[in-house]
């Protein structure tokens, strides 16, 4: 079946079989690899990007219910002349990533979070963020990184 | 001014933030087949038959392979001291040992194709007893390698010294259960491989090790490490699990060569929690004795360690568990035994510690059950036996030499910054008010060993002629950051900035010789080897510069101010990198590089204090983690960014194993956490920020003066938490829990507790 989505801008269109998730759709249809896969029971939030604007588990969408939305990956959070997003930014400074692996999931997530509660408390950081995993920082300097994020009005775009 | 102390931020990151890392599962392999393993559900059985017949003839299938297609010798022993008859088939062969163990690999054109077509494979098993329990694995009444004779895989008894508690006015034993956790770094296991028409075997590995990789698949297929050139991408994640060499990656190199085309293989996370090594697994029977006055004089210490279905690297940790057995502390007498035994569950392996965690498990428990049992503080117990400053090196009773330690600085700092009376004081009066949520703090004094098992490591750096430098490590980081710390060394050595050098690791054609990245290595055996090669390409650009200079060697100068040489007194007069790195091409054609192999530095030994603050529901058993303060001594810091981060993870991981998390299988050998909804893989919303300090004390043992960092988080956080569940309970009676410490433990101990006061 012929499912077409806006990726990152761009109308992409591609022949997919009706299990295709959403996630493999982004890795292979479209060739954007920064969206992760860390899991098979919706437990880790690795591949988390935004449709419609909200965080999803891009491993629990069809790519076929996903047909005519509009989907942000980590690829295309970045300004369009090439600066970070804030997010990006704050988990710069912040060193809120170590191996990488969950930190594309991890940055939509907060991004979406950011979105819904422009000033989150330190807890609502990380109830929010219950659905994504890591293992290499303990969260703390994540942590950090949303709440310095919050701080940027910026974020909220 | 220095770099080295400085909180750089990585170099790394732009990357991963923007594009996000490459993992072998992102590479791009035009015309590669997808491998799937077909995995016993069972966990010890005879194969009667294996029916591949339907799944070959299956739409996309390209092959199915089984152990006697492949002809292959089984898995090496570890370091030649596990048994010839347990090692690991390649494939099963026969006999099936463990729910997760590979039967067959199917080759199929898609990875859907493959996944399809796994299920058309018939498996007819003989089931057979299952041993799970390591303590009934040791009675031998079901054996799980006939030609073995025996469950036990190694043993180290020194032979106890049956007098040792004489004349101890206390003494406590208790039993222990370091419990079976899963490393689940977030990439899981990894790999692809294709042959180049030179008939070269090219390999990508989700490893920490590269040229470990290229060693092991060589032999296993036969061949010359020459042979093999492996590259390990970004690598999501280790923890040690991902240190050593897999069957399923020799299949892998072996179905490229054997269809001359690529394959790659990533395992679901279901697969690899049950694939993928599994760390800890130790029951220990742990005595404690000394006298009313707070002095410990004894400690024994008796493991018995789960080697899972095939002894692997969790056979020889006990080693670890041994040498670090009497921690901080000065003990006239410490012994530790262990017998290691094979179990129908999955292979136990190098996990964040490995093997010193479960020593500080040990001890720092026994002290709190000591203070206990003496009704004295245990801050006051620690402070009481702590090897003095001055006493190092110090050597243990069971021969460990300690290269340096300010123990007491680190316990004084730690109850300082958490404010201990106040928290004692909050404690008695929750206690005298019967507060539903009653408070616990916990102490861990923990003394580790990093780079333990002595090996060197390979460094170099090049100046190109464009001022540029390149630097190649042996060590092969996965979120640790020597991209950032190796640049760091170096700029600080040849005083360029950290933008203008390249690292380059991971590769084993590029990086000749390597080691890898594991134990909290890098930094002493890899840093130390880079460090080492900038300082000799400093010496051989100084020879250019005094025949450019026509100027004697001992008068050249380097600014490291402004990256240039000029002779001294004539600062104006000054060449750059560039030029003496052009001038070394120009005179002999070689370029400006120096390399070093690093003979083992010997290993170190960080130390510090964790206090850690734990609520605990006593009527539902919940425990919150309140407050976690480390003091953590690495000796040198060359990032504390980086250090930090380390520390965090460490942490988490620790409190992750004392509350939470536990792989648990039923009395059959199934497992019943085999993916990350069953598995309690800890969660930002269950821990708090931490309080992270450092003391500086520089070791000796190596130029850079640093330590491992690596894995003392772990190390010192699991006993903090676990002790502080423990205290938060001792009014009610209870002396011990069992980690993971759940709301049903939890509250099965108050209730036993109070139980044991009404009867
Ligand atoms: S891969 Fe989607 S939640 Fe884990
Ligand atoms: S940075 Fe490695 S899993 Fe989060």
């Amino acid at each position: 079946m012929r499912v077409t989505i806006t990726v990152n801008g761009t109308v992409e269109s591609h022949d997919v079989e009706p299990r295709t998730l959403l996630v493999h759709y982004l890795r292979e249809a479209v060739g954007l690899t920064g969206t992760n896969v860390g899991c098979d029971t919706t437990s880790c939030g690795a591949c988390t990007v935004l449709m419609g604007g909200e965080s999803v588990k891009s491993c629990t969408v069809l790519a076929a219910q996903a047909d005519g939305a509009d989907v942000t990956t980590i690829e295309g959070l970045a300004r369009p002349d090439g600066r970070l997003h804030p997010v990006q930014q704050a988990f710069r400074e912040h060193h809120g990533l170590q191996c990488g692996f969950c930190t594309p999931g991890m940055v939509m997530a907060i991004t979406s979070l950011l979105r819904e509660n422009p000033a989150p408390t330190e807890r609502d950081v990380r109830l929010g963020l219950e659905g994504n995993l890591c293992r290499c920082t303990g969260y703390h300097n994540i942590v950090a990184a949303a709440l310095a994020a919050s701080a940027d009005p910026e974020s909220r775009s | 001014m220095s770099i080295l102390g400085n909180r750089v931020v990585r170099r790394e990151d732009p990357k991963f933030l923007s594009v996000g890392g490459t993992y072998v599962a992102d590479l791009d392999l035009p015309g590669a087949l997808h491998l799937v393993f077909v995995r016993s559900s069972m966990a010890h059985a005879r194969l009667a038959s294996i029916d591949t017949s339907a799944a070959e003839a299956a739409p996309g299938v390209v092959a199915v392979f089984t152990h006697h297609d492949l002809g292959l010798a089984p898995m090496e022993t570890v370091v030649g001291m596990t048994p010839e008859a347990m090692t690991q088939p390649i494939l099963a062969a026969g006999t099936v040992r463990y729910v997760g163990e590979p039967i067959a690999a199917l080759v199929a054109e898609t990875r859907e194709a493959a996944v399809d077509a796994a299920e058309l494979v018939v498996v007819d098993y003989e089931p057979l007893a299952a041993v799970v329990d390591p303590r009934v694995a040791r009675r031998d009444e079901t054996i799980l390698f006939p030609d073995a004779g025996t469950n036990t895989a190694l043993t180290l008894d020194m032979g106890r010294d049956e007098a040792m508690f004489d004349g101890c006015e206390v003494r406590v034993q208790q039993v222990i259960v370091n419990q079976r956790v899963a490393p689940c770094p977030l990439e899981v296991r990894s790999a692809a491989a294709f042959v180049t028409p030179e008939g070269r075997v090219e390999f990508r590995s989700s490893t920490q090790a590269p040229h470990g990789v290229r060693d092991t698949l060589a032999r296993a297929l036969a061949l010359e490490p020459d042979d093999v050139h492996v590259i390990s991408p970004d690598v999501g994640g280790g923890f040690g699990a991902k240190a050593t060499v897999y069957t399923e990656d020799i299949v892998v190199g072996w179905c490229a060569r054997h269809l001359g085309r690529p394959v790659r293989w990533t395992e679901t996370r279901s697969e690899s929690m049950l694939g993928l090594g599994h760390g800890r697994g130790q029951v220990q029977t742990a005595t404690i004795g000394g006298s009313r006055d707070g002095t410990i004089t004894a400690f024994d210490l008796a493991v018995l360690q789960d080697c899972g279905a095939y002894p692997g690297m969790g056979t020889v940790l006990p080693f670890m568990t041994r040498t670090m057995v009497s921690g901080v502390y000065t003990i006239p007498k410490a012994e530790c035994s262990f017998e290691s035994v094979v179990t129908n569950t999955t292979p136990t392996t190098a996990y964040r510690g490995a093997g010193r965690p479960e020593a500080a498990a040990a001890i720092e428990r026994m002290v709190d059950i000591f203070a206990a049992e003496i009704g004295m503080d245990p801050a006051e117990v620690r402070r009481r036996n702590l090897i003095a400053s001055d006493a190092f090196p110090y050597t243990t009773p069971v021969g460990t030499v300690y290269d340096v330690g300010e123990y007491r600085r680190t316990l004084d700092i730690a109850l300082d910054v958490a404010g201990y009376d106040e928290l004692r004081t909050e404690q008695r009066r929750r206690r005298d008010a019967g507060d539903p949520r009653q408070l616990g703090v916990g102490l861990s004094c923990y003394v580790e060993i990093t780079n333990g098992i002595p090996e060197g490591e390979y460094g170099s750096v090049e100046v190109r002629p464009d001022g540029t430098v390149v630097v190649r490590t042996g060590t092969s980081p996965h979120g640790q950051g020597h991209v950032t710390a190796w640049s760091m060394l170096v700029a600080e050595q040849l005083g360029v900035p950290i933008e203008d050098i390249e690292v380059i690791h991971g590769d084993t054609d590029v990086v000749p010789r390597g080691v890898g990245t594991f134990g909290s290595r890098s930094l002493q055996a890899g840093g130390n080897a880079v460090n080492q090669a900038a300082i000799d390409v400093v010496e051989k650009a100084k020879d250019i510069a005094a025949d450019l200079f026509e100027a004697a060697r001992e008068d050249i100068v380097l600014d490291k101010s402004r990256g240039v040489f000029h002779v001294v007194g004539t600062p104006a007069l000054a060449r750059g990198w560039a030029e003496l790195a052009t001038a070394a091409v120009a005179a002999g054609g070689n370029p400006l590089l120096a390399e070093v192999d690093l003979a083992s530095p010997g290993p170190t030994f960080p130390f510090g204090t964790h206090l850690a603050v734990v609520e605990v529901d006593t009527e539902t058993g919940h425990v919150t983690l309140v407050r976690h303060v480390a003091v953590d001594d690495a000796g040198r810091i060359v990032n504390p960014l980086l250090a930090e981060g380390q520390v965090h993870g460490g942490v988490a991981q620790g409190v992750a194993q004392a509350l939470l998390e536990e792989v648990v299988y039923d009395g059959d050998g199934n497992p019943l956490t085999a993916n990350l909804a069953d598995y309690s893989f800890i969660s930002a919303a269950e821990l708090p920020s931490f309080e992270t300090l450092f003391t500086e004390t520089p070791t000796p043992v190596n130029p850079l003066g640093a330590k491992g960092i690596g894995e003392s988080g772990t190390i010192g956080a699991t006993p903090a938490v676990h002790n502080a569940v423990v205290d938060a309970l001792a009014h009610l009676g209870v002396r011990h829990v069992d980690m993971p410490a759940t709301p049903e433990r939890v509250w099965n101990a108050i209730r036993d507790a109070a139980e044991r006061k009404g009867a």
